[in-house]
Parts: C-alpha cells; structure tokens; sequence
C-alpha cells in the first residue's frame, strides 16, 4: 500500500481513527454500492430498540434508529439528529437544535415533538436506564419544531451520555402515541430516520436493511445494503468470515481462541476499539451475605491471587486489558493512580493465615460455590482457571454450571456464591459503576449491588460524584472512592472487556467512534 | 385388511391419540415451568440494566403474575381451539413462528430421511448378498464410522471439505441471501445449500438402516421358504427382491415409522451447524430464553407429528404383511 504524505500525516495523528478524510487522503475514496453481509449472535426477539435492549438490538437497531448525539473514541459529543446544543451555565438547561430535512422511513417530518415524545414517554415508560436518568428532568419542551429544551431538576453532569441511540434512540411519536409501546405494529416493522431501512426478516436466517434513499446526509449511505445473517454455531461463524461468505464479525461472534489464527489472515483485519463508550468490566461477583466473603481480608487475598495478564493473554488472546480498578480505564474520572496490588500468591496466602483462616489435612481452608458464566466456551475457561487460582491459596471452587435463564434468576435472587459478571460502564461512573456499589442499589435484580456490599463512605462518594456540577469536584470524589474501593474489594475485578471487531479489508470506515459497531454505518463503504 | 373395520379403528386409536396428547400438554407445561428462571428474567439478564418495575411490566405482559392454574387453564384452552398462543417475547403467534420454520425443517429431514432410507436399505442389501467378503467388510466399516461419529463433527469435516478445501457448496444458510434468484436457479441454489445438512444428517441414519437391512436379509435368508425358491430354480436377482428383501423390510418399516415422527423436530445440532432455519433451532433458542408459549407449541406440533406417524406405521404393515391385522 503506498501511501500519500498526507495519509502519513493523518496516521501518524490518529492511528487508531481511520475517518472518511483520512480514506480519502489515502487516495480511497468511498464507492457507492454493495451489499454488507455480517452477522447477528445471538438473533434478538425485536428490533425496536427501547422495547427490547439486548445486545444485538443495540448493535442492528441504531442503523435504523438515531440518537440525538453520538461519542468519539474519547466520549466527547458529536452532532447527529441534534445539529449543535447549549448547557446552561447552572448545567441545568440543555438546548438541543435539530437538523433540518430529517424524515422518518414512511415520509413523516422528523420534529421536536418526537423528541419530546421519545425522552419523556417512549424511553420513560420501557427502558430501566433510561427511566433512572430521565425522572431528573423537570421540563421537556419543543420550543418550535426544531428546538429542545430541556430543564432538570439538578446538575447532572453526565446527562449528555444518555444521547446516544443505544441510550435514548428517537422514535416517531405518530406511530406510537397512544398505543401500547410494546405491541404496536411499527415494533414488527421498525420505522426511524437513519441510514438503512427495515426490509425483511426472515426469523433464524436473516435480516435486511436496504438503504433509506431520503437519508438527510447528502450523498450517504454508500452501501445499498446491509444483511445480517444468523449462523448460531461459532465454528461455523469463523468459517463463513474465513472464506468470505461474510464480511464482518462483531462482538461476541468470534470466540477468542479463535483470534490469532484469524489475525494470520492477509484478507482480514482485526480490531479491538470501539468499545470506549461501553467499557465492559468483568469480575468475580461475591455475595457478600455468604461467609466469610464479608471479610475485605479474604476479598483482597483472593484478588492477588489472579494472574489478570495470564487471563488477557492467554484465555483472551490479547483482546481486552487487564483490570486495574473498579472505572475502566476508558471511561470518565478513570485514576490510574488507584491501582490494584500486584499478582503475589505468597502474600496472599499470608494474609489468609493472619485472619485465621487455616488449611485443613487437605489443604483447603474453605470451599465455595462458583458460577460459571453461560454466555459460552471462554466463560467456562475463566472459571476453570479461577479455580486453579484459588486453590493455590487453599480455596476450593466446588464449580456449578446453569443456562443463561438459571444464571439471571439466581443472581437476581441472590442465590449464589460466586460467579463472573461483567457490566456496561456508559462511559461515566454514575451511570455504570455507581449501581454495583452504593447500598441504595441493594434490589432482587440482575445488574443492581447483587453482592450487598454496604459501606456508608462509599455511598456518600457516589452521591457527591452524582450530585455535583463541577467535573473538578466529581474527579476528587471519584477518586476517593476508587482509592477506597481497592481497598475493600468488593467485586474481584478481572478485565477491562473489548470485542474483536475483524472484517475483509475492503471494508472501511468500520470503528470510527467510541460505539464502534454501535454507529450507524452511514459512512461505511466497500472499496473496490 | 378387511376395510369395514377400518373406520372403528380409526375412532378408537383417534381417541387414544387425543388423551395422549392432552396428557402430553400438560406434562411439558408443568415441566417447562418448574425450569429455574423465567422468560422476564432472562430479558432482564439480557438487556443489561433492570428494575424491579422493568420485571413486573414484563410479568405482566407476559400473563406470568396469574396464579400457575389459570396460566394452565388459558394455555389448555387454547390448544384445544387450535389457537398455540402468543409469543410476547417475539411479539408474533406462536403458529406464525412454527409455520414459518416448517418447511425449512421438513425440506432438510424429508432429503435426509429418503437418503438415508434408499442408500440404507441398497447397501444393507449388498452386504448381506456379499456376507464376508470384502465389499461387506467396507460396507459395515462404513456403516459404524457414521453411526459412531458424533453429528455435528461429521458436519463440520463435511464443511471443512466441500465449503472451505474444494469451495464447491456453501458451508451455511438454507440460500443465498441478497441475490434476487427465480425459479430453477432458486431451486438449484436451495438444493445446493442442502446437500452438506441433508447428507450429514442422513448418514447417520443410513448406518442404522444399512445394518438393520443386513441383520434381517442374513436372517430370513436361511429360512426354508428362501430354500425353496432356490431349489425350484428361481433366479437369485428375483429370489433377494421378492423373497428376502420384502420380508426382511418389517423391521426397517418400524425404525422408519418412528424416525418419521422424528421429522419435525429436526436435528438440532445439524440446523445448529448449519444455521439451517428451522423448527430444532426455534425450540433451542425458545428454551433458553424461556420463551413458553413456543417451546409448548413445537412440544404439541411434535407429539402431533408422533402419534401420526405411530398410526400410519401399523396401517403400513398391514398393506406390506397381509398376516398383520389392525386393531385397535
């Protein structure tokens, strides 16, 4: 590949973004045409976006769907349906002015009212993480058709967060107003302003989107269309990447084991980014009301005993990094400073002889439960080696395995000892770290402090954090509380999670912003 | 058979089939609900956020917060219309989503069935012509690698080979998607889609009719009637296809009867394989999201399919064994 001084230039400034400009410069300008087959693991009930929010939906549906804004890598705002945006000096007034000539796919102006509809009924009324944020608000408006404003009832910092279309799509209020949001007919047949309309679904084989020719970005999109191909097994999803009968893999469509071959491949490309705004995090969940996991000794003893790089390299195959504290690094208010202690079995060990916990003629000193994640091999894997690990310091994992319905009930209920979990952080610690941790959160529900962990410092912290206008004042708290937090381990952080996104080379502009595969795929192209 | 009781047969067995069925039904829905977990919370485990709200809108909607009895009482009813009921979790009829799944499945079992019945029964007839020779010995090599052979490796060697070595047949999918084909390319297209399912698939039970052909014909080829016809002279090509090979077919008319009511349940790990778009995989994926109404739906379709296949069986021996008789 050669390349032009300036394609160096813009290289060299931003090797991991690859923009249109940066394609162009490279003398690859993006072609009109082509049909996108990938793929979809696992295949989701419905694709209207806020009445289900699984995974898939939030990877298929914002291609039909839009939020107001979107994130770069570094989770800065970018302008989608909303064009430019004011906040009020309080940082209780937030202004959002629309772009001009956006249409839904059934030829309906898209306006103000349908955001007001979105945010305040639509998301309010069926979306768990929309409905915590939204209740801050005190009044949403339309100033005129294509003007927002929104009033809150305190500063809340990471409010703009909740803009994206896997946090809040907009969704036309003409053909939901009045009806019951999760049956009414456009749930089947989804109908939004973005790049691709909904085409066909044939159910356990594929899904078509063809491209909305009245998309309000001049030129866009370039592909014709997108299809998503259901393919259930993982060996057979690599074969059909490998031998080109797809074009792109996502998420959790390859297993890790697999990478290294597939990086071997001169026809593929595999990458990491893209998952700045998400930044999964995976731990070993305890449940704090099981003895003696209420010990901060034996939590943090357990916490040296894993060789975190071990499970990067050797289970993950490089694909993600090792955890370092509660806030990945990817995301807001991440202290580098606070650092877990090293892998150090020795130590480990010691600190469980000092708070008398001592091995029996087996050399065991106690034994627990454990978990193992249903979501596939690699999982399985992880628990296998955490086992290993624990028995170097004289704790027996008597290992259970479930399916993913068993596993969601019993975290729920609190039924277990330990298990993996791993969360979506939504690039700012209070809308996805603080719900683990502060004692308020203690429900009967997947995703809330399952473990009952209560520390009253750590509340507050998390409240001063929530509470504050100034993004000084909120570092100091979150740094507290990250400080704190590896004191107490009360989740065993293991991974900052990342997916391999591997594509065909010909395929461009992929992983552009910090959603990575979540964007819109507007400027996506196959070069010829 | 004397056809004047073959009405009251029917009614009889008909009667039967019906209380089984029902029994059936309320069998998978005590069995489905004692399952650990249900359908909210494994949305809820999904979706990555939840709220105690989030759980009871979905119970709600779902119908799971009526007291068990009256669930049982409404999914009863409803099966006794015909109606298999809703699918909250898909937002589509339970039917819709079976009927939309059938043919897929019947398409890949029914090339599978017939090639597993005619080059069963063809080998296992020239085994037992060649006893101990060789081509016996490869025969019955053969017929134990494949019966021995988990599935779904067989599928994946199969792929490996034709899809990714020799590029001839594509390694997933039921047909190409994004191409507008008509007529007999689209045919030709399917057909070429289902060759490596179907074949992988049916060789498994090719192995059972093989050996079950050779074990029978060995059998009734010593018995004194076989003697005979030789002994009158009649050529050896009419002796196995008249006298051997019709009386040797009862037991592989009963293995086939009972694989036919197999049929609709497809194989799941092939259609898993090979992402082919079928009824296995419905039901696979509806038991993992607990997804009720359309695990009991193809649970009905299922048993349907069964006691069916079960009635057409014996009316079957009596047409090929005429000492057979039906009753009920």
């Amino acid at each position: 590949m050669t390349l032009s001084r300036r394609g160096l230039l813009a290289a060299a400034s931003a090797p991991v973004l690859m923009s249109v400009q940066d394609a162009l410069a490279q003398g690859v300008a993006p072609r009109r045409g082509g049909t996108l087959q990938m793929m979809l693991t696992p295949e989701p009930p419905v694709l209207q976006i806020g009445v289900n929010q699984q995974g898939p939906t939030l990877v298929a549906a914002p291609k039909m769907f839009q939020g107001l804004l979107t994130f770069s890598p570094t989770l800065e705002p970018q302008p989608l349906l909303a064009k430019s945006w004011t906040i009020s000096p309080d940082g209780k007034e937030y202004v959002f002015s629309l772009q001009e000539g956006v249409k839904w796919h059934d030829g309906q102006p898209f306006t103000a009212d349908d955001v007001v509809f979105s945010i305040t009924k639509f998301h309010m009324e069926l979306a768990p993480r929309a409905r915590a944020i939204f209740q801050l608000i005190e009044t949403c408006e339309a100033r005129d058709p294509l003007t927002v404003r929104i009033v809150l009832k305190q500063p809340f910092q990471p409010f703009l967060l909740m803009f994206d279309a896997t946090a809040a799509a907009m969704v036309p209020k003409h053909l939901f107003d009045g009806r019951d949001y999760r049956t009414a007919p456009a749930v089947q047949r989804p109908v939004g302003t973005g790049p691709f309309r909904f085409v066909e679904w044939q159910r356990g084989n594929f899904i078509r989107l063809d491209r909305n020719e009245e998309y309000w970005k001049p030129g866009q999109p370039y592909l014709d269309s997108i299809i998503y191909r259901i393919i259930p097994d993982s060996q057979s999803r690599r074969l059909a990447l490998e031998s080109g009968q797809v074009l792109l893999s996502q998420t959790n469509d390859i297993e890790p084991f697999d990478i290294p071959a597939l990086r071997q491949r001169q026809n593929l490309e595999v990458h990491t980014a893209g998952w700045e705004y998400f930044s999964p995090l995976s731990w070993i969940e305890l449940n704090h009301r099981v003895k003696p996991l209420d010990d901060a000794r034996v939590r943090r003893a357990m916490s040296m005993a894993i060789d975190r790089n071990f499970i990067v390299n050797r289970l993950w195959f490089g694909v993600g990094k090792p955890a370092t504290n509660p806030v990945a690094s990817t995301t807001r208010f991440h202290d580098p400073a606070a650092r877990l202690p090293a892998f150090n079995v020795a130590e480990a060990n010691r600190i469980l002889d000092q708070a008398g916990y001592p091995r029996n003629a087996q050399g065991v000193r106690f034994t627990l439960k454990h978990m193992a994640l249903p979501y596939g091999e690699i999982w399985t894997r992880l628990s296998e080696y955490l086992r290993q690990a624990m028995r170097n310091i004289g704790i027996a994992f008597e290992m259970e395995s479930t399916d993913a319905g068993s596993w969601a009930r019993r975290v729920g209920n609190w039924e277990y000892e330990t298990t993996i979990n791993f969360v979506y952080q939504f690039g700012d610690p209070t809308l996805g770290v603080e719900r683990t941790y502060v004692s308020t959160n203690i429900q009967r529900v997947t995703f809330t402090n399952t473990g009952g962990y209560a520390n009253p410092q750590v509340d507050a912290l998390f409240l001063r954090a929530r509470t504050s206008a100034a993004a000084a004042e909120r570092q100091a708290a979150f740094s507290e509380v990250q400080k704190l937090l590896i004191e107490e381990v009360p989740q065993i952080w293991l991974m900052e999670l990342s997916f391999p996104t591997i594509h065909d080379r010909r395929v461009r502009n992929v992983i552009t912003t910090g959603l990575g595969v979540h964007k819109s795929f507007d400027d996506v192209f196959i070069a010829g | 058979m004397e056809l004047s009781r073959l009405p009251g047969f029917l009614l009889r067995r008909g009667i039967k089939a019906a209380v089984v069925i029902l029994a059936i039904v309320v069998c998978n829905f005590l069995l489905i609900h004692a399952a650990p977990g249900d359908p909210a919370s494994v949305i809820a485990g999904q979706s990555g956020a939840a709220d105690e709200r989030f759980l009871a809108q979905l119970r709600e909607q779902f119908g799971l917060d009526k007291p068990f009895h009256v669930q049982l009482w409404i999914y009863l009813k409803g099966v006794l219309t015909l109606d298999l009921g809703f699918s909250h979790r898909q937002q589509q009829p339970v039917w819709t989503l079976i009927s939309d799944r059938l043919p897929a499945t019947l398409l890949l079992t029914g090339a599978a069935f017939a090639f597993a019945v005619t080059a069963g029964v063809t080998l296992g007839t020239l085994a037992a012509r060649r006893v101990g020779r060789w081509a016996d010995s490869v025969i019955t090599v053969i017929a134990l690698t494949f019966y021995a052979t988990p599935i779904f490796w067989v599928g994946l060697m199969l792929v490996l080979f034709f899809s990714v070595w020799l590029e001839w047949l594509p390694s997933f999918g039921m047909a190409t998607v994004g191409v507008e084909l008509s007529g007999l390319a689209a045919v030709l297209d399917v057909g070429k889609h289902l060759i490596l399912p179907a074949a992988t698939l049916g060789l498994f039970y090719l192995a059972v009719y093989a050996r079950l052909t050779r074990a029978t014909m060995l059998e009734v080829a010593d018995q004194d009637f076989v003697k005979t016809a030789r002994a009158k002279g009649v050529p050896e090509g009419q002796v196995v296809r008249r006298h051997v090979l019709r009386n040797a077919l009862l037991p592989v008319i009963t293995f086939a009867g009972i694989q036919a009511g197999q049929l609709i349940g497809g194989s799941i790990l092939v259609e898993t394989v090979f992402a082919w778009p079928g009824i296995g995989r419905l039901a696979f994926d509806a038991l993992l999201a607990r997804d009720y109404a359309v695990l009991l739906g193809v649970f009905f379709c299922t048993s349907v399919m069964v006691v069916l296949f079960n009635l057409l069986t014996d009316l079957l021996y009596a047409v090929v064994d005429p000492r057979v008789e039906v009753e009920g």
